[in-house]
C-alpha cells in the first residue's frame, strides 16, 4: 500500500511507499549503524495467525544517535519504585539523578489522611563527594539512612545505587541488612546503576526483583472484600489510576495493591493475598506477576483501560475469570451507564478528527494503548515504536521462546522462584482454567502491539531525533506523542506534540472518563487554529505593495 | 501540607541531603555549550545523565535541547569508553553535523577515569573529524561542586581550545562572560554593551538558541550562540569583563593566562548598584560616555525603589540559588531596605557565606546562611523563623505552599512558568522586572488578606 504523502509547500499529495522511505533514512547512516537499525525499523505485515516480521528490540542505543532513553536508575527509582508514597527513597551517589527524579513523573498519591505519610514531595540524596569516590560511600550511606530515620521515623527505606556505586565497589545490600536489623524497619537495597542493561528496562526488572524479594508476601493478612485484584504496571500519572480505583469499586471488585501508582508498601507487603494479577504495562512489570503465580499461585491476565472498548473489554474479561453473576451484571452495567457519555464525545469529535494521522513514540506499552483512543475517533497510528519494550511487546509473547538473550540482559539477576511450601495456592483448578481460556479468557499472554497494526505501518524501535525528523518531515502528522525530550523539535516543526509520559501536565486519560477527556484533548489538539499563524503578514506575500491606500 | 514531615527542631546532617539546592555539573556543561552556535553537547556517560539533564533544561526552556550520550553499558564501565565516544564522534559527525562537539564528562566516566584529549585525538587521527570541525572538552565530575561548576568548567574549555592569542594585533573588543544566567539576561547585556557604543564578543550565548521563535521548522541549530570565530577572536580582545565569579572567573583568568587579555571579574548585573557596577567598568575600560537611555533607565529603576519603597522597608526574604546570583539579590534586596534573613545555596564554597554576611551586617535581625545547603534546612529556617516572601526555583513553591508565603521564581530551574525565558533579570530592565514580581506578589496577598473595611483600591 502506498502512503500518501503530503508535500509541504503547495499541499499536493504524493505517494511513497514506507520501503522507500525506510531506505532514505538509512542512506544517511554510516555502514554498521544503517545494518543495526534495518533491524529496528520494520514495515508491518500481519499474518493469517496473527505473525508479525521480527523486530530488534531491547538492544544497546548506539552511541551519539540522540536517543529517547534514559537508564536503568529511571527505571528502578524513578518509574516502579517512585510513585510509592511511604518509602523514603535514598538516591545513593551523587546529586544529580537524585535531584532529576524529583516530583518530574507526576505519579499522584493520595494518602489516607492529611496526616499520613507521604515521602514523594522530598528529595534524598548522600550527595556523593570526591571523598566518597576514593575511600568508599559505605559510612556516609550508614550514616544517611539513620538520619533519614531520626528526621522521618519511615516505615522502610529503600536504597537506590547510580553508577559510580557500582564501580567503587559500595556494597548496598549489606548497609541495608546491617541497617535493616539496626533500626528494626524495612530496609533494602538496588543495585540499580545508570550502565546497567540497555535503557530503563533494566532497572524495572531490577525494581520488580528487590520488591518481590524484600516486600511482597510480608503480610498474610486476609483483607475483606470479594473478587480481590492486583492492578500490575498502572502509576498513576495524571490521576489514572484513581479513575481504575473507583470503576473497580464500583463495579464490586476489591483492589488490594497497585503496582505502584497511588501505592502504600503495606498493600505491596500483602498483594500475595489477590486472586487476580492485572497487567497494564507488561514490560515494566510482567516479571513480579509472573514470580507472583509461580511462589503464591496468583494468575495473572492483560488489561487495558487506555481507550473505552478496552476497558469495557477487560472489565468483562475480569468478571468471567470471577465468573459470579452479580458482577458480571454490576460490570454490565456499570459500563452500560459510561458508554452514552463516551459515544456522545466520540461522536461528537470524530467528524474533526477522522482520517487524521498519529504517531506514537513512547514507553513500554502506551504507544500501543493509546493507539486505541486515536482508533476510537477514526484517527490512524501510521508509525509507532517504543523507547524500551523487548521484542515480546512488539510481537507478542509467542516469541519469547525465540528472544536471544544477550550479555546486556544475562546481566540482570533472574530470580529462582518456587511455589511456597505453605502459601502456594491455585486460585482455580486446571480444568477451569482450561474452561476460561476456551471461551477466550488468556493468561500469561499478551499479544503485542505489532499484530494490532495494519499492514505497511512503520514501526520504529529506539527511535532517535533524525528520525523522528524525517518521519514527521514525509508523513506530516496531525500529532505526534512522545515525552519532553522530543516535545519542542515537534512543535517547532508545525506539529502538535503530545507528550505521553507525563501528558503535558493533564489527564487522566484512563478509563472511560479518561477516554472522553483524551477524545476531547486530541480535538483541541488537532484543530487548534494556533498553527495557522506561523507566517506573518509580510512572509505570506512579501512583494511591496505600490501604494498604500492613504498615499 | 506537602512538607508535612519537615519539623521545625533542626538537627544538623552530616550525611543526608534532603530537597537539595543544586544538581550535578553535566547539566551546568550541557547549558554552556548551547551557547556556541552549531554545537552539540555530549555527554559521555550513561545515557540516563543525557535524558536527565536534556529533560530539565527543556522543562525549564520550553525548546528543544539537542545532545548525544556516549551511551555506556555494563562493558564500557568495565573497559573504559572509548570506543563508545569514537563512535559517538563519528555518528554525530555524519547524522548532525554540527560544527563544533563539546564533550563533557560525568560521574561515571570520571570515576573509570576516561581520557578524552586522547580519545578525541584518536578520532582525529582515524579521521572521524571533519576537516574544519572541532570537538572541545571539560572535565564536569558530578562528585565535585555543582551545576554552577560544571558551567564554568565548560565556559573555560571554550578559552582552552578555541581562543587564539594575538599579541601583536590587540583589537578594540571587549570580551563579555555573561555567567550562568538566561537567554534573555544575554539578550539585555548584549543590548546595554550595544547601546553604549562597544563592540563585544559574547560568550556563550545562548539567547535565540533556548528562546527561539515558532517558525515552523524546526533546526539542530538554531540562529544564535556564539561562533567558533568569535571565541577564537576573543583571545585578540583589549579585555575580558566577566559576570558572576563562580560562573566566569575561569574562563577569565585562563583567557588571560593563554592569550594575555586582561580581565575584569564583576558580580551579575541583578539590581541598581550591581548594574550601575557594571556599566560604569565597561564605560572605563572601553572609554565610552554613557548615553542618555542607559541613565534614564536607570532613573525608572530607581523611580520604582522610591515610589514603592514602603512595601519592601523591612520585609523579611528567604531565598535559595545559586552564588552568583544570590550574592547579587541579596546586594539588591538590602539597597531597598529589604531583609533577606534566610540565604541557602546548594554550591559549595566558603566565600559565599563571607560575602552574604557582609553584604547583610548592617540588617538588624540575625541573619542565617548556608553554602553546601538544602531547601530542607531553608524551609526549618522559616518555620523558626517566618518570612514575608519566597524567592527561589520552582522547587519553592512546596515550601510557600505549605507556610502560605508570597513566592517570587527565580533562578534554575523553573519549571511551571515561563517568564524567564523571555524577559530579563539582570540590568536596570530588569531590576524593574524583578520588583515588579515582589510588589506583584506582595500586594496581591495584601489584597487577599484585607479586611472588607480597608480593602484597598488605590495602592
Amino acid at each position: 500500500m502506498a502512503i500518501p504523502i503530503r508535500d509541504d509547500e503547495n499541499l499536493e499529495m504524493n505517494e511513497c511507499s514506507p520501503d522507500e522511505i525506510k531506505k532514505e533514512i538509512l542512506e544517511k547512516y554510516p555502514t554498521k549503524v544503517a545494518r543495526k537499525r534495518a533491524k529496528q525499523i520494520v514495515i508491518n505485515k500481519v499474518g493469517e495467525g496473527c505473525e508479525v516480521p521480527e523486530i530488534q528490540a531491547n538492544v544497546r542505543t548506539i552511541p551519539g544517535i540522540i536517543t529517547q532513553r534514559g537508564c536503568t536508575y529511571a527505571g528502578c527509582k524513578g518509574v516502579v519504585l517512585g510513585p510509592t508514597r511511604d518509602i523514603v527513597n535514598i538516591t545513593h551517589g551523587p546529586v544529580g539523578c537524585g535531584f532529576y527524579s524529583w516530583l518530574t513523573r507526576r505519579n499522584q498519591t493520595k494518602p489516607e489522611s492529611p496526616e499520613a505519610e507521604n515521602f514523594m514531595t522530598y528529595c534524598f540524596t548522600t550527595d556523593m563527594q570526591e571523598e566518597q569516590i576514593v575511600f568508599g560511600g559505605e559510612k556516609k550511606l550508614k550514616q544517611a539512612i539513620q538520619e533519614a530515620y531520626d528526621t522521618m521515623k519511615p516505615k522502610a527505606i529503600a536504597i537506590f545505587s547510580t553508577c559510580p556505586v557500582g564501580l567503587i565497589g559500595d556494597d548496598v545490600h549489606s548497609v541495608a541488612r546491617e541497617m535493616k536489623e539496626k533500626l528494626g524497619i524495612n530496609v533494602f537495597g538496588f543495585s540499580c546503576e545508570g550502565y546497567k542493561g540497555v535503557s530503563q528496562s533494566a532497572g524495572h526488572h531490577i525494581a520488580n526483583n528487590g520488591i518481590f524479594t524484600h516486600v511482597v508476601g510480608l503480610d498474610d493478612t486476609v483483607r475483606e472484600g470479594k473478587f480481590k485484584v492486583n492492578l500490575l504496571g498502572e502509576y498513576n500519572i495524571g490521576g489514572d489510576a484513581f479513575l481504575i480505583e473507583k470503576l473497580f469499586e464500583e463495579c464490586g471488585f476489591t483492589l488490594i495493591s497497585t503496582f505502584s501508582g497511588n501505592s502504600s508498601i503495606d498493600k505491596f507487603a500483602n498483594s500475595h493475598t489477590a486472586d487476580l494479577n492485572l497487567i497494564m504495562c507488561h514490560r515494566s512489570i510482567n516479571y513480579v506477576a509472573e514470580m507472583m503465580e509461580t511462589k503464591f499461585g496468583v494468575p495473572w491476565m492483560k488489561v487495558n483501560f487506555i481507550g473505552a472498548e478496552a476497558s469495557a473489554k477487560s472489565l468483562r474479561k475480569m468478571a468471567k475469570y470471577f465468573g459470579d453473576q452479580e458482577l458480571i451484571d454490576k460490570v454490565e452495567e456499570v459500563i452500560a451507564r459510561e458508554m452514552p457519555a463516551v459515544i456522545a464525545a466520540q461522536e461528537e469529535v470524530r467528524p474533526r478528527c477522522e482520517g487524521k494521522l498519529a504517531m506514537i513514540f513512547v514507553g513500554g506499552s502506551r504507544a500501543h494503548h493509546y493507539q486505541e483512543l486515536f482508533r476510537e475517533i477514526g484517527m490512524d497510528t501510521i508509525s509507532a515504536g517504543y523507547e524500551f519494550a523487548h521484542r515480546d511487546d512488539y510481537e507478542g509473547r509467542k516469541v519469547l521462546p525465540t528472544v536471544k538473550v544477550d550479555a546486556d540482559s544475562r546481566n540482570i539477576e533472574e530470580l529462582d522462584v518456587h511455589p511456597d511450601p505453605d502459601r502456594f495456592r491455585p486460585r482455580k483448578t486446571e480444568e477451569e482454567m482450561k474452561r476460561l481460556q476456551e471461551e477466550g479468557v488468556e493468561f500469561h499472554d499478551y499479544d503485542g502491539m505489532m499484530p494490532e497494526m495494519g499492514d505497511d505501518k512503520m514501526i520504529i524501535d529506539d527511535i532517535n531525533q533524525y528520525e523522528t525528523d524525517k518521519m514527521i518531515e514525509y508523513y506530516k502528522p496531525a500529532i505526534f506523542c512522545a515525552g519532553i525530550k522530543e516535545k519542542y523539535a515537534v512543535q517547532k516543526s508545525g506539529v502538535p506534540m503530545k507528550q505521553l509520559h507525563s501528558y503535558d501536565y493533564g489527564g487522566p486519560y484512563a478509563a472511560f472518563q479518561g477516554a472522553i477527556n483524551f477524545y476531547h484533548e486530541v480535538d483541541r489538539m488537532v484543530n487548534s487554529k494556533v498553527w495557522k499563524y506561523i507566517k506573518a503578514p509580510w512572509q505570506e506575500s512579501p512583494e511591496l505593495a505600490a501604494k498604500y491606500a492613504w498615499e | 501540607m506537602l512538607l508535612r514531615h519537615t519539623p521545625e527542631e533542626i538537627v544538623e546532617r552530616q550525611a543526608l541531603m534532603i530537597n537539595p539546592a543544586k544538581t550535578c555539573q553535566p547539566i551546568g556543561a550541557m547549558y554552556a555549550a548551547l551557547g556556541i552556535h552549531g554545537c552539540l553537547p555530549h555527554s559521555h556517560g550513561s545515557q540516563g545523565c543525557c535524558a536527565y539533564h536534556r529533560s530539565t533544561l527543556t522543562r525549564h526552556y520550553k525548546e528543544p535541547v539537542m545532545a548525544g550520550t556516549s551511551s555506556f553499558t555494563e562493558g564500557a564501565s568495565v573497559f573504559g569508553g572509548q570506543a563508545n565516544l569514537l563512535q559517538a564522534i563519528d555518528n554525530i559527525f555524519t547524522i548532525y553535523e554540527p560544527e563544533v562537539i563539546a564533550v563533557h564528562t560525568t560521574c561515571l566516566s570520571e570515576t573509570i577515569g576516561d581520557d578524552i584529549p586522547q580519545i578525541v585525538s584518536k578520532a582525529r587521527d582515524e579521521g572521524k573529524v571533519p576537516e574544519g570541525k572541532h570537538v572541545i572538552h571539560a572535565n564536569t565530575p558530578s562528585y565535585v561542586g555543582s551545576h554552577v561548576t560544571g558551567f564554568s568548567n565548560m565556559v573555560k574549555g571554550m578559552v582552552d581550545y578555541l581562543a587564539e592569542d594575538g599579541v601583536e594585533h590587540k583589537a578594540r573588543t571587549i570580551n563579555i562572560l555573561p555567567g550562568y544566567v538566561e537567554p534573555a539576561d544575554i539578550q539585555e547585556i548584549k543590548r546595554l554593551v550595544k547601546e553604549l557604543g562597544i563592540d563585544s564578543i559574547v560568550f556563550p550565548d545562548t539567547s535565540y538558541v533556548l528562546n527561539g521563535p515558532q517558525t515552523g521548522k524546526f533546526s539542530m541549530f538554531p540562529e544564535g550562540g556564539a561562533t567558533v570565530e568569535d571565541i577564537r577572536r576573543s583571545g585578540r580582545s583589549m579585555g575580558t569583563i566577566a559576570l558572576g565569579p563562580l560562573a566566569s572567573g575561569a574562563a577569565a583568568r585562563a583567557l588571560d593566562a593563554k592569550c594575555k587579555v586582561p580581565c575584569e571579574i564583576l558580580d551579575l548585573p541583578i539590581g541598581l548598584n550591581k548594574t550601575d557596577e557594571f556599566i560604569n567598568v565597561l564605560r572605563k575600560a572601553a572609554g565610552v560616555t554613557v548615553p542618555d537611555s542607559i541613565t534614564i533607565e536607570r532613573g525608572q529603576l530607581l523611580d520604582v525603589i522610591t515610589d514603592e519603597q514602603q512595601y519592601f522597608y523591612q520585609k523579611k526574604v528567604a531565598l535559595v540559588g545559586d552564588p552568583d546570583q544570590l550574592i547579587s539579590l541579596t546586594e539588591f534586596l538590602v539597597s531597598i531596605d529589604m531583609w533577606p534573613i534566610h540565604i541557602v545555596t546548594g554550591t559549595p564554597g566558603k566565600k559565599f557565606e563571607k560575602r552574604i554576611a557582609e553584604i547583610t551586617k548592617d540588617i538588624p535581625h540575625k541573619v542565617n546562611v548556608r553554602q553546601a545547603g538544602d531547601m530542607f534546612l531553608l524551609h526549618q529556617w522559616i518555620k523558626n523563623d517566618p518570612v514575608d516572601l519566597l524567592i527561589g526555583n520552582t522547587y519553592g513553591k512546596y515550601i510557600a505552599r505549605d507556610e502560605d508565603i508570597p513566592f517570587v521564581r527565580f533562578g534554575f530551574p523553573i519549571l511551571d512558568r515561563i517568564g524567564h525565558i523571555y524577559f530579563p533579570t539582570v540590568g536596570y530592565k530588569g531590576g524593574m522586572r524583578l520588583l515588579e514580581k515582589i510588589l506583584d506578589v506582595l500586594l496581591d496577598r495584601k489584597d487577599r488578606d484585607s479586611p472588607e473595611e480597608s480593602f484597598e483600591l488605590v495602592m
